[in-house]
């Protein structure tokens, strides 16, 4: 074949690869890419009254965005969260994950079912349950009270920023665990068996082998938690009390009462533009890091 | 690998535990004769369940919720099937960005998905209702269908595609006899998880949907309301139950015919 006829050949492969996936490229294209440039055009409108925006070019959103401390204070509190649910859940997954995957012989199908299983059942009514569970009149406290433990309900259990992240990671869990699960259930157990032969001992073994080999699971599941967690809504506004709002919530008041459509779309803005930041700054540390282990 | 480890296994035990209780809590209490969610149990009652069953804005909900459900889980399965041929029979150029971008609607903020889709939708002069809340649950399932599909596909033998091709049939017979019915676990597996998704999503719904409630707002809606509480327990338990048996049931399709190569990697 001459190059010219494998120049055609190819590129009417790459037509028909195209068009099998121009349906799903004109949805993200339409449903997504266009309503956010439309949106970041928004965030540099005013509103002048309930249904009317003033279309002129302002950065004056953004301005107030800054100017009042409340909205920086709300997207370093969201990121905040978001930072310790990632971790809360790796460190709790992480052991699970790697019982499943080294000690478990059978049935290792029904662990990751069940483990993952919750996940899939109404997310509001597990944000719910923890309101129930973390109450004044909760299942704690009532609990506490009824074995005489205590007198008065401990009211620091509920409406913090503590509740969102155990409420959160509850909820994220299945999000660590799987991604945890593959990448360790990966590792050539061969490798760990030289480890043992060169006189490593578990802890050794675990930390300069399994723990290394396991980072993309690591940071799968960071990304996986930590972005969609920083835009959470429902969590602080069931469980987050003051102490736990987040920028999700300001947004949305934005969006309902307050009525403020372009300030709404700029704090969009800059929500976006903080997870982009954090996730390539995660992303290239991973790099280096890798990059100098191997 | 390891043979015993009982710390290990205790320390699973617990957070077995830890994952169940808030969902289990919630069953539990909706046979309790009380408004209150606190223990101990007052008495065994079934009376929620009869309240829900006379709540007709709740059966206007359901019936939105279905609606949206099947056509969502319906248009992202065919949209992913197609990328998901894509992607693993092609060697698709810029592979990384077009996979990457149809991806993307799954990883960042729905919020910011719901403020861009409210935004555009009303500057547009377009009312709210049930039509944006189904185009932004397509553009969220997409993603999950896709994951599924292109697993499923990797998972069967491409000689069996050459094979039909090489007796003569054309792409589109190869398709519908050789391919499609080995993907069809999978397709089902995809239409089944993409509706438990579209029913369960609320953040969408609470921008997009205006006064057209889906489930999840109709218990929001409910969930300020400690008289109106109970009946949402009875509804939840059954929403439980319900979406636990066709998750089992997907999980199961997926594995089919896959012989010992078992798939782990359901929704991530």
């Amino acid at each position: 074949m001459n190059s010219t006829i494998q120049n055609i050949y190819f590129r009417s492969d790459q037509a028909k690869a195209y068009t099998l996936l121009s349906p799903a490229l004109i949805l993200v294209i339409f449903a997504m890419a266009a309503p956010m440039i439309v949106m970041i055009f928004t965030s540099f409108n005013t509103q002048i009254s309930m249904i009317e925006i003033d279309r002129t070019f302002t950065t004056g959103r953004y301005e107030d965005f800054f100017s009042k401390p409340i909205f920086s204070m709300l997207l370093f509190r969201s990121v905040k969260i978001s930072f310790f649910v990632t971790l809360l859940t790796l460190v709790t997954t992480y052991p699970l994950a790697y019982y499943i995957a080294f000690y478990v012989k059978k049935n290792k199908m029904l662990w990751i079912v069940l483990m993952t299983l919750p996940f899939w059942t109404s997310y509001l009514l597990r944000v719910f349950s923890w309101r129930v569970i973390l109450g004044n009149k909760g299942v704690i406290n009532s609990a506490l009270m009824g074995t005489g433990m205590i007198d008065e309900p401990l009211g620091f259990l509920l409406y913090n920023q503590a509740a969102v992240i155990i409420t959160l990671s509850h909820a994220w869990a299945a999000f660590a665990i799987l991604p945890l699960y593959v990448s360790l259930d990966k590792i050539d157990k061969s490798l760990l068996e030289a480890s043992y032969d060169l006189g490593n001992t578990k802890f050794e073994t675990f930390w300069r082998v399994t723990f290394p080999l396991s980072l993309p699971g690591v940071i799968g599941a960071i990304l996986i938690i930590f972005i969609p967690t920083v835009g959470d809504y429902v969590t602080p506004q069931l469980v987050g009390g003051t102490d736990g709002r987040m920028l999700s919530n300001m947004i949305q008041s934005l969006f309902g009462r307050a009525n403020n459509f372009p300030l709404g779309a700029a704090s969009a803005v800059l929500m976006l533009t903080t997870v982009c930041l954090i996730a390539a700054l995660v992303t290239y540390i991973t790099k280096k890091v890798s990059m100098r282990m191997s | 690998m390891y043979n015993k480890n009982n710390t290990l296994f205790i320390y699973c035990v617990f957070y077995f535990a830890f994952l169940y209780i808030p969902v289990l809590l919630l069953p539990i209490f909706s046979f309790n004769d009380s408004f209150h969610m606190v223990f101990p149990l007052k008495g065994f009652t079934f009376d929620w369940y009869i309240q829900m069953w006379n709540k007709s804005r709740l059966h206007q909900a359901l019936f939105n919720s279905i609606k949206v459900g099947i056509i969502a889980s319906v248009v992202s399965t065919f949209i992913a099937l197609f990328a998901a041929k894509a992607f693993t029979r092609y060697k698709v150029k810029f592979h990384g960005l077009s996979y990457g971008a149809i991806l993307l609607p799954f990883i960042i903020p729905e919020i910011i998905i719901a403020v861009a889709l409210i935004v555009i939708w009303t500057s547009m002069g377009l009312k709210l209702g049930l039509i944006p809340v189904t185009i932004s649950h397509i553009l969220f399932c997409t993603p999950f269908c896709m994951l599924i599909l292109i697993s499923r596909m990797e998972g069967f033998d491409k000689s069996l595609e050459e094979a039909s091709r090489d007796l003569g049939e054309n792409s589109f017979w190869t398709f519908w006899r050789v391919t499609f019915p080995l993907l069809l676990p999978g397709i089902i597996a995809s239409l089944l998880l993409a509706f438990v998704i579209s029913f369960d999503e609320f953040i969408l719904a609470f921008f997009l949907s205006s006064s057209d409630q889906t489930l999840p707002i109709y218990m929001w809606s409910q969930l300020r309301f400690p008289k109106k509480f109970p009946h949402i327990l009875a509804l939840g338990a059954i929403i439980i139950i319900v979406t636990s048996l066709i998750v089992m049931t997907a999980y199961w399709l997926r594995n089919l015919g896959q012989g010992k190569k078992k798939d782990f990697s359901i929704g991530i």
